[in-house]
């Protein structure tokens, strides 16, 4: 797989393990009994790209691994197997100059946790460009309100605290931090996801203006399939630290090739007029320490065959643009088709 | 088992204010609100942070805590008012006759007891069962929940499960008496997609089995939607409207509820610019006699800064609106 010309970040088999013991006792024992360090792995070998000016989501549950996997695309967390490249260099090269690394920027979703709350807005969003020379400190107040204008908050209140504004407020002044210094790529985790319908709609809103004006590169992760479908252009489907299904948004929400895509798009809630039937569902996401051997989703789908347990499917093109990880993904679209 | 009519509804809160007396001022959380719950009937609760619903089930079981207090109005269950009762009257009938689930099962559980004895804790506090009766009522109720291999899993404590299997053992808690009315307040929000489909299953089969009354408090309209037979919406305290689910999703008559209802990405084209909702929710502290919502409302005439009576539309709807917008084709 080469990545086309367009391409911004590049994934080939990027993992990421944590340790689950450490210290001085597992040291001594792998040393006498030559067994391993017991790890989990968080990220198991993902393979992606990501185009110029695209809105990519990734969707998953609890411990799917897509929460770490952001962390691994800004730098915040280290990959510890394959590779990840932007804008063709080594990620570890790209991001040792400062002026490119701030071209990555990450919207946490928690703003409460994520705002230094002895800060006032004029120093949460101002600090970094003055400090990376984007903006002499002379000039900072006036930078500053122009950011906030551009999430939609008045600029009066850039001396205020981050308790002094509600939840929506606050992830704005996350916003127009992260947009302060000019990222290309901006990556969101579950930047909604806390707050209300209607304050969620403003800051989806806002999110899509200003991808539209600054032609931004986004990653939006997100458990809430809903909002995936309203903002991505294609969507990963993660399951237990793999990728099972990429596909563009339209695609996936009208014909999910992987029974577990099925799954997830089966369980989201509907609004209706009528009372639905929910399916019962089979089983629970097994444990990331443990996983189900080969295809790790096989004890809770319905296709499943002994073939399912020799190996880990591979993630096949299946349709143009489309690539799924399932061996019967044929069958289950029958069977789907035929129900 | 009651010597009242038949059509005393299991539940009536009737004009219920629950207000909090803060240094900063009165934070009036429940204004005036007013709903039924019948047997086997699932009533739904939907508001944003600080609309009060949750307030407004804590009310009914009578755990409101100072500064917080019920001023004024009735909770009349099986026809008798809770907020009359002394604290020891309210015990019998909290856990035995109305149980109650919160969002987190941590809250619930106690992390240092099995869960066996937990539930068994349930029962012994309102009846007197033998040790092998107790046993199989509690293996009953874990059966009920779908936990697998019951036996087993009586003896193992709250940490052993995961979130979706304690959330299931807080239902079967609350379920073991045989209770007639559950509160239950955003019960799956924290949990995955897939295992929040299973919980409301099996939610749904119970109280179809049961027949007992169900309060689903949550913000999420597609949720209720799919589980609910009437909606109540709240809003800064009050409820703007009430009706089966299929008129308040059908046909939204509030100017809240249907900019709500246009506010999710499901009902807009992808890609589209989302419906807003314009400004934020009012501080409850000095909010006027008038609608709530007016200050964000597109539809705001004079007459909206006085109180506004519930206008009853049909036997099941009410709608609290001057001005509201005409019925409008189901666009679901």
């Amino acid at each position: 797989m080469t990545a086309p010309e367009d391409t911004v970040i590049s994934a080939r088999d990027v993992s990421k393990s944590f340790p689950l013991e450490k210290g001085f006792l597992p040291t001594v024992r792998r040393r006498l009994t030559g067994r391993p360090l017991r790890t989990v792995s968080a990220v198991d070998s993902v393979s992606f790209d990501i185009a110029r000016g695209e809105t990519v989501g990734i969707v998953g549950e609890s411990g799917c691994g897509k929460t770490t996997l952001a962390r691994i695309l800004t730098g915040i967390s280290q990959l510890n197997g394959g590779s990840l490249t932007y804008d063709g260099m080594p990620f570890d090269e790209y991001m040792k100059d400062p002026a490119r690394a701030l071209k990555v920027q990450m919207i946490f979703q928690d703003p409460q946790s994520s705002l230094n709350g002895r800060m006032t807005v004029l120093d949460i969003v101002g600090e970094a460009p003055v400090f990376h020379g984007l903006v002499p400190r002379s000039q900072k107040e006036a930078y500053v309100r122009e950011y906030l204008e551009k999430v939609g908050l008045s600029p009066d209140f850039i001396h205020r605290y981050p308790h002094q504004f509600s939840g929506g407020q606050r992830q704005r002044v996350g916003i127009a931090r992260a947009l302060a210094v000019k990222p290309d790529v901006l990556v969101c985790d579950e930047s909604v996801a806390a707050l209300d319908v209607s304050v969620q709609a403003q800051i989806i809103n806002l999110l899509m203006d200003i991808r539209r004006t600054l032609g931004l590169t986004m990653l939006f992760i997100s458990h809430d399939l809903g909002v995936i479908r309203h903002l991505c252009d294609r969507v990963i489907v993660m399951y237990l630290g793999r990728i099972v299904e990429i596909a563009p948004t339209e695609a996936l929400f009208a014909n999910p090739l992987h029974p577990y895509t099925k799954m997830l798009l089966d369980g989201m809630p509907r609004i209706t007029t009528q009372r639905r039937e929910f399916m019962s569902i089979r089983g629970e996401i097994p444990s990331p320490i443990n996983p189900p051997r080969g295809c790790h989703f096989n004890p809770r789908c319905p296709y499943s065959t002994k073939q399912c347990l020799d190996a880990r499917p591979p993630l096949d093109t299946a349709e143009k643009s489309r690539r799924v990880a399932c061996i019967n993904w044929r069958d289950a679209a029958e069977a789907a088709g035929q129900a | 088992m009651s010597d009242r009519p038949a059509d005393t509804p299991l539940l009536e809160v009737d004009r219920l204010n629950t207000w909090f007396h803060t240094r900063a001022g009165i934070v009036k959380s429940v204004r005036d609100v007013s709903f039924t719950v019948g047997r086997g009937e699932v009533v739904g609760i939907v508001g944003e942070s600080g609309s009060g619903k949750s307030v407004t089930g804590l009310s009914i079981l009578g755990l409101i805590d100072a500064p917080g207090r019920v001023e004024s109005g009735a909770i009349r269950f099986e026809g008798r008012d809770l907020t009359k009762l002394t604290e020891a009257k309210l015990r019998a009938y909290r856990g035995a006759r109305i149980a109650m689930i919160f969002q987190n099962p941590m809250m619930t559980l106690n992390p240092v007891l099995r869960i066996g004895d937990q539930i068994a804790e349930a029962l012994t506090e309102h009846q007197q069962l033998s040790k092998s009766e107790l046993r199989a009522r509690c293996i009953a109720a874990l059966e009920a929940v779908g936990i697998p291999s019951p036996e087993e899993r009586l003896k193992a404590y709250p940490h052993e499960f995961s979130g979706g299997m304690r959330q299931r053992i807080v239902i079967a808690i609350a379920l073991v008496t045989r209770p007639d009315l559950i509160i239950a307040d955003e019960p799956t929000t924290a949990l995955d997609v897939t295992i929040q489909a299973q919980i409301i299953h099996q939610t749904r089969k119970l109280i179809d089995e049961t027949g007992t009354g169900l309060i689903w408090i949550s913000h999420d309209l597609a949720t209720l939607s799919e589980l609910a037979d009437r909606i109540v919406v709240m809003y800064a305290g009050s409820v703007v409207e009430t009706g089966t689910t299929a008129e308040i999703i059908g046909n939204p008559r509030h100017p809240y509820t249907r900019q709500l209802l246009e506010s999710v990405p499901s009902r807009n084209r992808p890609g589209k610019p989302l419906r807003q909702i314009p400004g934020i929710m009012p501080s409850l502290i000095s909010l006027g006699d008038g609608c709530p919502f007016a200050s964000r409302c597109d539809r705001r005439i004079e007459g909206c800064t006085s109180p506004i009576p519930a206008a009853k539309l049909t036997d099941t709807r009410t709608v609290s609106c001057i001005n509201m917008p005409e019925p409008q084709e189901a666009f679901a």
